[in-house]
């Protein structure tokens, strides 16, 4: 049960990585990495079997900071969209040195 | 007097009280523009405040003129508490012969330069005051204190409200000059503080917590390859600081932006801080390196290239304030000397003219500030001729330029004279050499001083200058009663300081012989 | 070898004949001067009234006294002169303490001839620079060569303050003159009776500061302050030398007061290096301060000061202060035969070159400085010879008939410019083109100054001729049997170098007595050629100037006296038995044991010549000159060749300014200044490590592109390079 668990875990992992890479759209990206969160969340709980409750607890957590991060990563989307029309990453270099 | 100082205990509270006294007193101005505003009113307050702090540290030092045996060689007026004990830090302050005059002269000299700001600063006057005494409690706890972390924490205490003072305060190209004034002093003091911290450790090794006591870190036996590497951090500390050529360039521009009272303070005091250190640290902490003969010549040479460097330069310079600067070079480079010429008399010297540069220069920038106040221009040849509309400036300048070249009856020709007739025994070449000084002292000065008071009165503007008002002769006859005293008699000072300077020489000579018996360095 | 000392007491004890006595007062001398400094001083800051202009640049300092004849914008206010409120307290002050002075010094001087002190008196007044193994005090040394030097300091100084006061009356910054001429007399009195050679050096200095301070009397004319300035710069280097002299003595005998350098001094090697360097160093210092080669250029300059000014600092007293330093510091100059013969060959330079220059000088107070230049170069023969008694015999006739000329032409001055000024002409007043034939207005001035030249040409009975006759007899003796003669300077042996200083001496002396008939054959023989209109208000000046002329006058006339030739009987040589106990040693030192005695028909053949060259110049100068067709300044032709080379003083002015000055300043500025410090320091260190960070931080923010994209690729791939190096690993 944990292998395949992990397994799946890696392959959502892989997937989320290469859409925060390859993607353009900040919205696409956004949820890419949500994608990676919940593939360390499925860690987390599969782990947990083994090494107890601490896991799941730590599973919550990352919710609600992920649930925090995406209200305030949605609003910097949008502001970045009023800013300059677009929400593709390529037109948006605003920490350039 | 004597008698009376001890029964009050005066000795056990004295130095810490000096050292919390300013602070407090920032305290309290800066809490009073908080609350009572900018007005002009409540600004005049902050001066009178500010002043009569400062006179009342003046009166509390005074003291120790006569409550220090003279005779001893030994740190007195101790005052030890812990401070970070985890780190083996202790609030340790105390005086001997090499500082009590530095500390005399540093209480001396602010509330005089707060007189000659008294008029010049008109914005954030509560700030500026506060900055002040907060400089004082810096500059004052370099010179007393006994802990080396103590030491280290004061130096960059005073380097912050003078960082201040200069980029707020100052003139045009202030932002320029307090950057390059805080990056130069940063560098050295950064490598010094690595090297305090590795004798922390190092003379704390046996108990097992570091120590920063002086006399433990004294006691300390160094490997020679390291001690080359430590004395070449402090080394680098204090040449920035005195400044040694060629580290010197931060000075004339910090000098001429900054405000009167800053150059005051600048030249006066901040500039000992560095030959302090070396009396204090760099010498009897590495003796073999300091007098190890490459690195001994080396340092008499830059002295000499100083002094002669500095003269020259100063011999061209239109800006008056510039002029005064680079002639601080020169003296500064005579200081040196002395310090490493190590003969009694060159080390007396040195701190005599340690003492009279603090004095007469200090004196020559509250006159250009006088002027400058009244006509907003520091290029001499804007002047000319107005010996006849300010006699008493044009006497008081006189009498400052004098002092400052050199002659004898002032103060100095004391230092002068004992620096090169001591360090003739041991320098003779590089001693005839810096007696070029003055008479290139004479050219540059007497020929800035002809430019400004003497000749035509050919500039229209000038035929109506104010000459000094009571607040500014007030603020100069002291100095000039020090000029005159110490050049007439100086003996009570050099008692004060005889005790110490031969232990110094002494324990350098004995030392030096001994680490350099076990050495291998340099040139072999 | 240094030697840890403590104050050379040994000869200096209680037991001394004058301890307790009216010599223990001598510390009044300089003290009642310095009073009179201070008083004055006090009063030179209440400003001056003032009737003229109320526009500081027209009614100032300076404008209304006698010398600006060639001013241009003053003359309105030349007729409201600005008195100084308080000018007749002044006026009893300044000389009054100078009196008192000089009756100190003379009832010390009484006690010290009663008393037959072999050895100095010296009085610790406080203990001065107390360090290590150095230790000097403020200590006054009454002696016989130090009580002379104040005699004359005070005498003289005390007739040129009360000539003073008529010449300066209608100055605004009288109070400023008395009160800088009060504080001269204290420095010049610490330099003569200061008992070791940092007191001495307080004084040297100080009299700079003093003739520094009075040549730039009258600041406003720039020329005036440069040449104030330029006195104390060269004077300066001159005391570099000083002071490295100073660092000799102590780093080898380990005391610098005159008593314990007396006795040390046998502890240098005898004609070694140590003692010759100490001697050329000493020498320098007095080179700078009595003008000789190569730094003589400040005093002619030094013409800028009033005239009072010139006769007592600039004649009198100051300038000789290096032949006293030398007499003082005869026993070490007796240790070296090599600085003894520099001293004496460049002084004998000195007297001919300045005397050339002399001869083509047209302002009458440059002449009379050349001349001095020239005399103090005939001081230094004696001195250098050995001839320490005729030395400051010399110094002594010198100081009376050189104070007097220069009184007299100050007397001359004033009544050409009282003249020129009345009629507002703007001729110079001290161009001798523009006097001639004034005997007949200032009889008596004529008269005492003719009195003075014959002195200082030489004639007999005149004090100069005895003064003269001695040192050239020296010279003469000691080219035979001495020291000097024996020794060699430069390869050339001394015997030789001491008979050309001898011809030198005799050719300088004809140039002398050239010159000065010249100049009063310009000024008061002739036609008058001060115009019409000046010519009806030419005048003697007020008693009080004329007075002090006549006594020194006598003094001039009688000065001989003092030190008559040893084939005179009884009464001769009297100063060089006085001075026996101070150079008696170290002059027998250079003669190798003897008295220099020639024999009655070399002394009698020698003051022949002498004679007959001083009256040969007079009668040459009285047959070639014409005064009669001298023109006026503005009207006379240009000088030509070797003549102009002469009225500009060799161009030496103007080399030393193209080979120093200019250089030095040109460095100054260009490479060191603006290539060493603001250029590779500043520039390429300081300001060059700034710009190397900023470009580093430029570099590092091109890799910030702003894509977040780029950023996470970065992130990955460090993360898989960390992984990988884990998993190597």
């Amino acid at each position: 049960m944990i292998p395949e668990a992990l397994a799946l875990s890696a392959v959502l992992f892989t997937i989320g990585t290469i859409g925060v890479l390859t993607r353009r759209n900040a919205i696409v990206i956004f949820m890419c990495v949500e994608l990676m969160l919940n593939a360390v969340n499925l860690t987390f709980v599969a782990l947990s079997k083994l090494y107890g409750v601490t896991g799941q607890v730590f599973v919550v957590f990352v919710m609600t900071v992920a649930a925090a991060e995406a209200a305030v990563g949605l609003a910097i989307i949008i502001a970045i969209f009023r800013h300059g029309q677009t929400v593709n990453l390529k037109n948006i270099n605003l920490l350039k040195g | 007097m004597a008698d009376f100082l001890a029964s009050i205990n005066y000795n056990a509270w004295v130095l810490p009280v000096l050292l919390a006294l300013p602070v407090l007193g920032a305290l309290l101005v800066w809490s009073h523009g908080a609350l009572a505003g900018s007005g002009e009113s409540s600004s005049m307050t902050a001066r009178r405040m500010t002043l009569w702090i400062l006179i009342a540290e003046f009166v509390l030092s005074a003291g120790l003129w006569w409550s220090l045996d003279s005779a001893s060689a030994q740190w007195q007026a101790v005052y030890d508490r812990p401070w970070i004990e985890a780190w083996g830090t202790r609030f340790t302050v105390g005086v001997d012969g090499l500082s009590v005059m530095m500390v005399l002269l540093t209480t001396f000299l602010m509330p005089l330069a707060i007189l000659g700001g008294w008029t010049g600063v008109r914005s954030r006057v509560h700030s500026y005051h506060a900055l002040m005494l907060l400089l004082t409690t810096g500059m004052l706890g370099v010179f007393v204190a006994k802990d080396l972390f103590l030491f280290y924490v004061m130096w960059e205490v005073m380097l912050v409200p003078m960082y201040f003072i200069i980029g707020i305060w100052g003139g045009e190209r202030r932002i320029y000059a307090s950057l390059k004034f805080f990056i130069y002093t940063m560098v050295g003091s950064l490598l010094m503080l690595v090297a305090i911290v590795y004798l922390g450790i190092q003379a704390g090794a046996p108990a097992g917590r570091p120590t920063f006591d002086y006399d433990a870190i004294m006691a300390l036996n160094l490997a020679p390859t390291v001690t080359f590497w430590l004395f070449g951090a402090f080394f680098l500390a204090f040449a920035v600081k005195v400044p040694m050529f060629p580290f010197h360039t931060w000075l004339p521009d910090a000098h001429v932006e900054a405000p009167t009272a800053g150059s005051v303070i600048l030249a006066g005091i901040l500039l000992k801080l560095g030959t302090y250190g070396f009396l204090r640290i760099a010498l009897p902490f590495f003796p073999g390196v300091a007098m190890y003969p490459w690195v001994r010549t080396t340092i008499i040479v830059l002295a000499v290239v100083g002094i002669v460097y500095g003269s020259l330069v100063a011999l061209v310079q239109p800006d008056i304030k510039k002029l005064v600067a680079y002639s601080s070079v020169a003296h500064l480079g005579f200081v040196m000397l002395g310090i490493f010429a190590l003969t009694v008399e060159s080390v007396q010297g040195a701190l005599m003219v340690m003492i009279g540069h603090g004095l007469s220069t200090g004196a020559l920038f509250l006159l250009v500030g006088i002027i400058y106040e009244r006509t907003h221009t520091r290029m001499i040849d804007a002047y000319g001729g107005i010996a006849r509309v300010v006699p008493l400036f044009a006497t008081i300048l006189t009498i400052v330029a004098l002092s400052s070249i050199g002659l004898p009856g002032t103060n100095g020709f004391v230092g002068e004279f004992l620096v090169l007739v001591g360090a003739f025994r041991t320098y003779p070449g590089m001693t005839v050499i810096s007696a070029t000084g003055v008479i290139l002292a004479a050219a540059y000065l007497l020929w800035a001083v002809q430019r400004l008071i003497y000749n035509p009165l050919d500039k229209p503007a000038n035929a109506a200058l104010k000459d000094l008002n009571w607040r500014e002769l007030g603020l100069l006859v002291p100095i000039l009663a020090g000029i005159l005293w110490m050049g007439v008699y100086p003996r009570p000072v050099l008692d004060r300081m005889e005790a110490s300077v031969q232990k110094l020489v002494s324990d350098v000579a004995r030392n030096a012989e001994r680490q350099q018996a076990s050495m291998m360095l340099g040139g072999q | 070898m240094p030697m840890p000392g403590l104050p050379v007491q040994e000869a200096a004890g209680a037991a001394h004949p004058l301890a307790g006595t009216f010599a223990e007062w001598i510390w009044l001398v300089p003290v009642l001067p310095f009073v009179g400094f201070v008083i004055n001083g006090l009063l030179s800051l209440v400003p001056a009234t003032r009737l003229g202009p109320a526009d500081p640049s027209e009614g100032g300092d300076g404008h209304a006294h006698v010398e600006h004849a060639g001013g241009t914008a003053h003359d309105d206010a030349h007729h409201h002169p600005a008195r100084h409120p308080y000018a007749r307290l002044v006026s009893l002050i300044g000389p009054a303490v100078l009196a008192l002075a000089f009756a100190v010094t003379a009832g010390i001087f009484g006690v010290l001839a009663g008393a037959h002190a072999e050895a100095p008196f010296v009085r610790t007044l406080f203990p001065w620079i107390v360090t290590g193994s150095l230790h000097i005090d403020a200590a006054l040394q009454v002696d016989q060569l130090s009580m002379v030097m104040a005699m004359v300091v005070t005498g003289v100084g005390f007739l040129i303050h009360v000539f003073s006061v008529g010449y300066m009356q209608d100055d605004p910054g009288y109070p400023r003159y008395f009160a800088y001429l009060n504080l001269f007399v204290f420095f010049m009195l610490v330099l003569v009776l200061g008992a070791s050679y940092p007191v001495l050096f307080v004084g040297w200095e100080g009299v700079g500061l003093c003739s520094y301070l009075l040549i730039g009397y009258w600041y406003s004319d720039k020329a005036n302050a440069d040449a104030g300035k330029k006195a104390f710069v060269m004077n300066r280097i001159g005391d570099f030398g000083f002071l490295v002299a100073m660092f000799l003595l102590f780093a080898h005998l380990g005391t610098l007061d005159f008593v314990g350098v007396g006795s040390r001094a046998s502890q240098l090697t005898e004609g070694g290096a140590v003692v010759t360097a100490i001697g050329l160093f000493f020498f320098l210092g007095c080179a700078g301060k009595s003008a000789q080669i190569p730094l003589y250029t400040w005093l002619p300059d030094a013409m800028a000061g009033p005239t009072p000014v010139s006769a007592l600092i600039h004649a009198a007293t100051m300038v000789t202060a290096g032949v006293y330093l030398v007499a003082r510091s005869a026993v070490l100059f007796s240790l070296t035969p090599v600085a003894s013969l520099t001293v004496a060959l460049i002084g004998a330079i000195t007297a001919i070159f300045a005397a050339t220059i002399g001869l083509k000088q047209w302002d009458i107070k440059k002449v009379l400085a050349y001349s001095t230049v020239s005399q103090l170069g005939y001081m230094f023969i004696g001195v250098g010879v050995g001839a320490y008694a005729a030395g400051v015999f010399h110094l002594l006739t010198h100081a009376f008939f050189k104070a007097l000329l220069f009184l007299g032409s100050g007397s001359v001055i004033f009544a050409m410019h009282r003249a020129l000024h009345h009629t507002g002409s703007h001729a110079d007043a001290q161009d001798m083109r523009n006097m001639g034939g004034l005997r007949a207005y200032l009889p008596w001035t004529f008269g005492l100054m003719w009195i003075a030249t014959l002195a200082i040409a030489g004639i007999p009975p005149f004090s100069g001729f005895f003064s003269k006759d001695e040192i050239l007899a020296s010279v003469f003796a000691r080219a035979s049997h001495s020291t000097l003669a024996d020794a060699s300077l430069l390869g050339i042996p001394g015997s030789a170098l001491l008979m050309v200083i001898y011809v030198l001496g005799l050719a300088a002396a004809l140039l002398t007595a050239i010159y000065m008939t010249r100049m009063m054959l310009y000024t008061f023989h002739g036609p008058n050629r001060t115009g019409e209109a000046e010519r009806a208000h030419l005048g003697e000046a007020p008693w009080v100037m004329t007075g002090p002329l006549v006594v020194l006058g006598v003094l001039s006339v009688a000065g001989g006296l003092l030190n008559l030739p040893a084939f005179m009987g009884s009464l001769s040589q009297t100063l060089h038995h006085w001075l026996e106990p101070v150079t008696g040693e170290a002059a027998l030192r250079i003669t190798q044991g003897e008295e220099a005695h020639l024999a009655l028909g070399t002394e009698g053949a020698l003051i022949g010549i002498a004679v007959l060259i001083a009256v040969g110049g007079i009668v040459y100068a009285f047959m070639r000159l014409k005064p009669a067709v001298l023109l006026p300044k503005d009207q006379s032709p240009e000088a030509h060749g070797f003549e102009r080379v002469l009225e500009h003083k060799y161009y030496v002015d103007e080399i030393y300014d193209r080979t120093v000055v200019k250089p030095v300043v040109g460095i100054s500025t260009r490479i060191l200044w603006k290539g060493m410090d603001a250029g590779l320091i500043d520039g390429l260190l300081v300001n060059g490590s700034g710009y190397l960070m900023r470009g580093l931080g430029w570099m590092g923010a091109r890799l910030q592109s702003g894509q977040v994209g780029t950023y996470a690729w970065v992130l990955v791939i460090g993360v898989l390079a960390v992984l990988g190096a884990f998993s190597i690993s």
